[in-house]
C-alpha cells in the first residue's frame, strides 16, 4: 500500500541559502513518524515544504495526490493539520475563535469537532473567552493541537512540540497525540529536539544532518544506535 | 449654551467624517502594517465617479451605494494589481507605492474631472432644515451625516465580530501564517481589507461634498491629516478608537472655530497645525493611541 506521505528528493532554499539538499521519507497511514536532528538540520523546514511555507523543488504526495508546491491554503484543504512551531496560535483573539478559525474549512460546523476537542483538552470550555496570548505556554500548545484537531485533519504536523514546556506538560501532550493515533488513526509526523521522547513515541524515525537524511529506521533500533545515542541521547 | 451644544452637533457631523476615513486606514493599517497615504485622494476619485452618475440622471440615493460598490471593487483591483506585487516586502516600500498611488490618483481626478469647482449634490441630499431642541437648533443634514456613519460602523462591527468571513479578516491581520495554515485564502482577505476601506473612505468623501461644499479634486487632502490625527489618537490598530478619536477631533476643532475671538488668534487658520501637533504629541508620549491594545504574550 501506497504511503499516506511521501517526500522524494525535497530541496528547499531561504534566498540564497539551501536548507534541505534532497530529503526523502514517508508516512504511512496511522502512523507516528518522528524527525531528529540539531539546530538547522533542516526539521522545521521539512514540514514547512510539505505545507507550501517555502520555495521548494522534489516531489511530495499527499494520499496519492501530487501536492508539491501546492500554497498552504490547499494543503490544509485536504487534509493536513500544521501545528508550527512556537505554537502558531492568534495570541490576540479568544480560546473560542482559534477554534472556530481551525474549523475554518469544515462545512459540517463547529460543533462536532468542538465536542471532540473537549474530550481530550476539557479545560477549553471555562477558558473559552480569554484572549490566547494569556494562557500559560503549555495551555497554547494544547489549545494549537485543538485547534488543529477542529478540522479533522488524516495527517498532524508537529513542529517542535516540546519547546520551552515542562516535563509534565510536554507528558501530557505526548500522551494526548498517542490516544489521537490510536482511537482515531490520525498519522503524526513530528519533528522534536527531545530525541527520547520522540523515539519512544513513534514507531519509525528519521535523523536529519545539515538537510539530508543521515539515518532512518525503526524507533526503537535508533534508539539502540550508538551515534544516535552520543549525538542526541546523551548517553 | 445653546450655541455651545450646536457647535457640538456640528463637530460630530463633521467628526464622523474624519472618523469614517480614519476607520478606512485602520482596517488597511491592521491588517498589513502599512498606512495608506492614498485613501483621501481614493475618496475624491469616488466621489467625481458619484457626480458623473447623478449627471448621467441617477438619483443621488441611487448613485451613493452604487459608488460604495464602484469602490469596494475598486479597492480590491488596485490591492490586486498594484499592491499585490510587494506584499511582503519592507514597510517602506509599500508605504512609497500607496504616495505614489495618491499622487496618481490626484492626477487622474484633474485629468478626467478637471479641476473645476462643482456643488455637489445638485440638490442637498439631507433636508437642510433644523429642528429645535428646547432653543437648540440641530441641523438634520448633521444628523443625517452621523445616523449614516453609525450604521456603517455598526455594521462593520458586525461583518467583524459576528461573521466567519470578518473572523478570517481578523485571523489574517493578526497572524497570517497561521491564518493559511487553517486554509484562510489571505491575499484574498488583504484585497477584500482594501474593498472595505476604500468603500467607507467613499462615504467620507461623499460626506465631504456635501457638507462642505464645492466638489473638487483637492478636498480630502485636509480631511485626511485629520483623520490621520484620529486614527493616531486611537491607537491606528482600533476601529473604536478610529471612531471616538474622529468625534474628538471634529468636536475640539469646531468648538475652536467657534470661540477663536475670544482668543485673540484666528485659530480657524491653525486647525491643520493643531492636528499635526496632535499626531506628534501622541506618537512621542503615548504611541498605542488612547485604544491601541498593548497585547499581553507569554512566551
Amino acid at each position: 500500500m501506497a504511503p499516506l506521505l511521501e517526500l522524494q528528493d525535497v530541496e528547499a532554499r531561504y534566498g540564497p541559502v539551501q536548507a534541505l539538499h534532497g530529503v526523502s521519507l514517508t508516512v504511512g497511514e496511522g502512523e507516528i513518524v518522528a524527525v531528529l536532528g540539531g539546530n538547522g538540520a533542516g526539521k522545521t523546514t521539512t514540514l514547512r515544504a510539505i505545507s507550501g511555507l517555502v520555495t521548494m523543488s522534489g516531489e511530495v504526495r499527499f494520499a496519492g495526490k501530487r501536492i508539491t508546491r501546492a500554497a498552504p491554503e490547499r494543503v490544509a484543504r485536504i487534509g493536513i493539520a500544521h501545528v508550527p512551531e512556537g505554537r502558531g496560535i492568534f495570541q490576540e483573539l479568544s480560546v473560542r475563535e482559534n477554534l472556530r478559525l481551525g474549523a475554518y474549512l469544515r462545512r459540517d460546523g463547529f460543533d462536532e469537532g468542538y465536542e471532540r476537542a473537549r474530550a481530550y483538552f476539557p479545560w477549553l470550555e471555562e477558558r473559552r473567552d480569554q484572549q490566547a496570548g494569556t494562557l500559560s505556554g503549555g495551555e497554547q500548545q494544547m489549545l494549537a493541537l485543538a485547534r488543529a484537531l477542529m478540522s479533522r485533519p488524516r495527517l498532524l504536523l508537529l513542529d517542535e512540540p516540546s519547546l520551552g514546556l515542562a516535563p509534565i506538560v510536554v507528558r501530557e501532550l505526548f500522551e494526548i497525540v498517542g490516544q489521537l493515533n490510536e482511537k482515531d488513526g490520525l498519522a503524526v509526523l513530528v519533528v522534536e529536539q527531545n530525541a527520547k521522547l520522540a523515539l519512544r513515541s513513534s514507531s519509525r524515525a528519521y535523523v536529519l544532518e545539515v538537510g539530508r537524511v543521515a539515518l532512518e529506521g525503526p524507533s526503537a533500533e535508533l534508539a539502540e544506535n550508538e551515534s544516535v545515542r552520543n549525538s542526541y541521547l546523551g548517553y | 449654551m445653546a450655541e455651545f451644544f450646536q457647535q457640538v452637533v456640528a463637530g460630530l457631523a463633521s467628526g464622523s467624517i474624519y472618523a469614517l476615513l480614519a476607520l478606512a486606514i485602520v482596517i488597511i493599517y491592521r491588517s498589513t502594517g502599512v498606512v495608506n497615504f492614498a485613501q483621501g485622494e481614493m475618496a475624491t476619485f469616488t466621489t467625481f465617479i458619484a457626480w458623473t452618475l447623478v449627471d448621467h440622471g441617477l438619483g443621488y440615493w441611487v448613485a451613493f451605494p452604487l459608488t460604495l460598490l464602484i469602490a469596494f471593487a475598486g479597492g480590491i483591483a488596485l490591492e490586486r494589481t498594484i499592491i499585490r506585487p510587494v506584499e511582503g516586502k519592507p514597510v517602506v516600500t509599500v508605504v512609497i507605492l500607496t504616495i505614489g498611488l495618491f499622487i496618481m490618483l490626484g492626477g487622474l481626478t484633474n485629468w478626467i474631472w478637471k479641476a473645476e469647482v462643482r456643488s455637489f449634490p445638485p440638490n442637498r441630499p439631507f433636508p437642510t432644515d433644523a429642528w429645535d431642541v428646547g432653543g437648540v437648533a440641530i441641523s438634520k443634514q448633521d444628523v443625517g451625516i452621523l445616523l449614516v456613519t453609525f450604521g456603517l460602523v455598526g455594521g462593520l462591527w458586525a461583518l467583524f465580530q459576528l461573521t466567519k468571513l470578518g473572523l478570517a479578516l481578523r485571523a489574517s491581520a493578526v497572524n497570517p501564517t497561521a491564518s493559511r495554515l487553517v486554509g484562510i485564502r489571505v491575499g484574498w482577505m488583504l484585497a477584500l481589507g482594501w474593498g472595505l476601506a476604500a468603500a467607507i473612505g467613499a462615504v467620507a468623501g461623499l460626506f465631504t461634498a456635501a457638507a462642505s461644499p464645492p466638489l473638487e479634486p483637492n478636498m480630502m487632502r485636509p480631511i485626511l491629516i485629520y483623520a490621520f490625527a484620529a486614527a493616531v489618537v486611537g491607537g491606528l490598530t482600533s476601529p473604536v478608537g478610529a471612531v471616538v478619536g474622529g468625534l474628538a477631533i471634529g468636536v475640539t476643532l469646531n468648538l475652536v472655530a467657534t470661540y477663536d475671538e475670544h482668543l485673540h488668534i484666528e485659530l480657524d487658520r491653525v486647525r491643520l497645525p493643531i492636528a499635526l501637533l496632535l499626531i506628534l504629541t501622541v506618537l512621542l508620549v503615548r504611541p498605542a493611541g488612547l485604544f491601541g491594545k498593548t497585547v499581553l504574550r507569554r512566551v
